[in-house]
């Protein structure tokens, strides 16, 4: 009897993990159906972002904050990716046996700081050398993707080396032992053997860093114009979320439902795609 | 000479690459202690946030983690084991395993927007119950990924030593596997309770903030991180030392349980 009970209720939890993505994509889905019709595919290419008199009707267009998202992640895997190969090179095939535990914890506490630690120390410590730099007034579009590419690296970091790590030590020794340099081994034959998990972990954190919201609300300086330049502040869905969702009405706030359902689809695809074709699926 | 030469560049590369990681890590963590340890003061633990402390902050933050733990583990832990120890092999046990996969990366600003449409929306003002939901939500893929990762590390024979013994299949689940893979399950509670525990997007627009203390969870709910965010852009300097003394204790909090959790798995190897 027990055991009948038992497995009700565990099926019963797996099927709540199951509708559970569903049902964010249909409860978004259906709350900006009001956007969906009045705007339709022009929401994503309408600079514009009105509310209409006495709050009736309204202009409403996702081009600024999709475009800002997208430039913040493009600047942050740009100079994320060459650091965190750089990183899981040193833990894999440099670094002292002995440095290997230390380096890779603090790593891995880097990953685990709040992101809102992350946008506070930004705002306060970053954005200042970012201005006196790059110029411009310190919060935008380069110091949000700068910061965004320090939170993603040790995430980034950890899982290239675990697949780095994979490679048989004989298919190494044979290369060394034809005269191989290290650096070589890496790109002939540690670089081919993990290419799926390293792919895999660039393109994973591209999906974290499309949805990362505080540190950017602190540092992308939260305006909603196109930047120009790269030093110039601007917005991105999650962050005009955070600010904008709790005061927005009706037209508005199903246009905001919108912004977040074109986040949550594209997050999906690319982290599915990440996990599914690069990753592999854990046994 | 030239591929040496190309091997020591590359090289030399990654080990500044592996230092300027660490070199973040000090610089927010040393940033953080100074300012942090001056802005605080006894007061800061024994007052509200209307007068100048963070103790219903601290209150509010631990009170939300803990129930929506508490909410999530059981679940989580279920549903793990379904899809390593029943489901296996069936099409609805891979499905929901990418699926719940998937959500472990999904942006937790979404969440929030998902809870505020279900639980705020309705009622007509921020509650604490939402903030529960949002962070139990948040936590629930994980616990499953980890639950269902460990139980696949428990050996096959251990389960047959349980059929040979006649123990019924809940059983042998309960009181032979879930024991085996007690360590690594326990450590995935503890990670990702410091992952919830530092979560402010989904907390915006669900608890929001509350500057007295509370037990009622009806209420709009109080928690250090959105307060952080909310004080950290007053101009006053008071507002600013009292975010960072909060900051400071927030990732102290966070980093602590994540040293706990590596502790725990380290004496297990």
């Amino acid at each position: 009897m027990g055991g009948r009970l038992f497995r009700d209720f565990s099926f019963f939890s797996a099927t709540l993990a199951f509708f559970l993505l569903i049902g964010i994509f249909a409860v978004l889905f259906t709350y900006a159906q009001e956007s969906m019709h009045t705007f339709g595919f022009d929401f994503l290419y309408t600079e514009i972002w009105e509310p209409g008199e006495d709050d009736e009707g309204g202009i409403f267009g996702g081009y600024i904050p999709i475009v800002g998202t997208l430039m913040s992640t493009l600047i942050a895997m740009v100079i994320a990716t060459p650091l965190a190969m750089g990183i899981a090179i040193f833990l894999t095939e440099i670094a002292h046996e002995k440095i290997v535990k230390p380096f890779s914890v603090a790593i891995e506490l880097l990953a685990a700081i709040p992101s809102i630690i992350y946008g506070m120390w930004g705002l306060f410590y970053f954005a200042p050398i970012v201005q006196s730099l790059f110029g411009g007034n310190g919060v935008g579009l380069l110091t949000a993707g700068i910061v965004l590419a320090i939170m993603v690296i040790p995430f980034m970091a950890a899982i290239t080396r675990d697949s780095m790590n994979t490679t048989p030590d004989v298919l190494k020794e044979s290369a060394y032992a034809i005269g191989a340099t290290k650096f070589e081994v890496i790109k002939d034959v540690i670089m081919p053997y993990s290419k799926g998990g390293i792919i895999g972990s660039i393109i994973l954190s591209l999906g974290r860093a499309l949805g990362e919201t505080m540190a950017v609300a602190f540092l992308v300086g939260s305006v909603m114009s196109v930047a120009g330049r790269v030093t110039d502040p601007t917005t991105s869905i999650p962050v005009l979320l955070a600010n904008n969702f709790a005061e927005a009405q009706d037209l508005e706030l199903s246009s905001m439902y919108f912004l977040a359902l074109i986040l949550f689809v594209v997050s999906f695809i690319v982290i599915a795609s990440a996990k599914i074709y690069f990753l592999g699926r854990k046994k | 000479m030239h591929r040496l030469l190309l091997n020591k560049v590359v090289l030399i590369l990654s080990t500044i690459s592996a230092l300027i990681g660490i070199g973040f890590l000090f610089w927010i963590l040393i940033t953080l202690s100074c300012k942090g340890i001056a802005s605080i003061h006894l007061e800061t633990f024994t007052k509200d946030l209307v007068e100048g402390g963070i103790r219903n902050l601290i209150v509010g933050q631990f009170m939300m983690a803990l129930i929506a733990t508490a909410v999530a583990v059981p679940l989580g832990v279920l549903a793990g084991i379904y899809l390593r120890e029943y489901g296996e092999g069936s099409k609805f046990a891979s499905v929901t395993r990418t699926l719940s996969d998937v959500m472990t990366s999904a942006p937790s600003i979404v969440i929030g927007v998902f809870v505020f449409a279900l639980l705020v929306d309705p009622v007509g003002s921020f509650n604490g119950y939402a903030g529960i939901v949002a962070l139990a939500i948040m936590m629930l893929p994980i616990i499953i990924g980890t639950t269902d990762n460990m139980l696949a590390l428990v050996p096959k024979e251990l389960r047959e030593a349980g059929i040979a013994l006649g123990g019924s299949k809940h059983k042998i689940i309960l009181q032979i596997v879930l024991k085996a893979a007690k360590v690594g399950v326990t450590t995935g509670i503890l990670l990702s309770f410091a992952r919830i525990i530092g979560e402010t997007a989904p907390l915006l627009f669900t608890s929001a903030n509350n500057q007295f203390f509370t037990m009622d969870l009806g209420d709009q709910f109080p928690s250090l991180t959105v307060s952080i965010y909310n004080l950290a852009t007053y101009p006053d300097a008071e507002s600013r030392e009292l975010a960072w003394a909060a900051s400071f204790i927030l990732t102290m909090i966070v980093l602590l349980i994540n040293l706990a959790g590596r502790y725990f798995t380290r004496n297990k190897h």
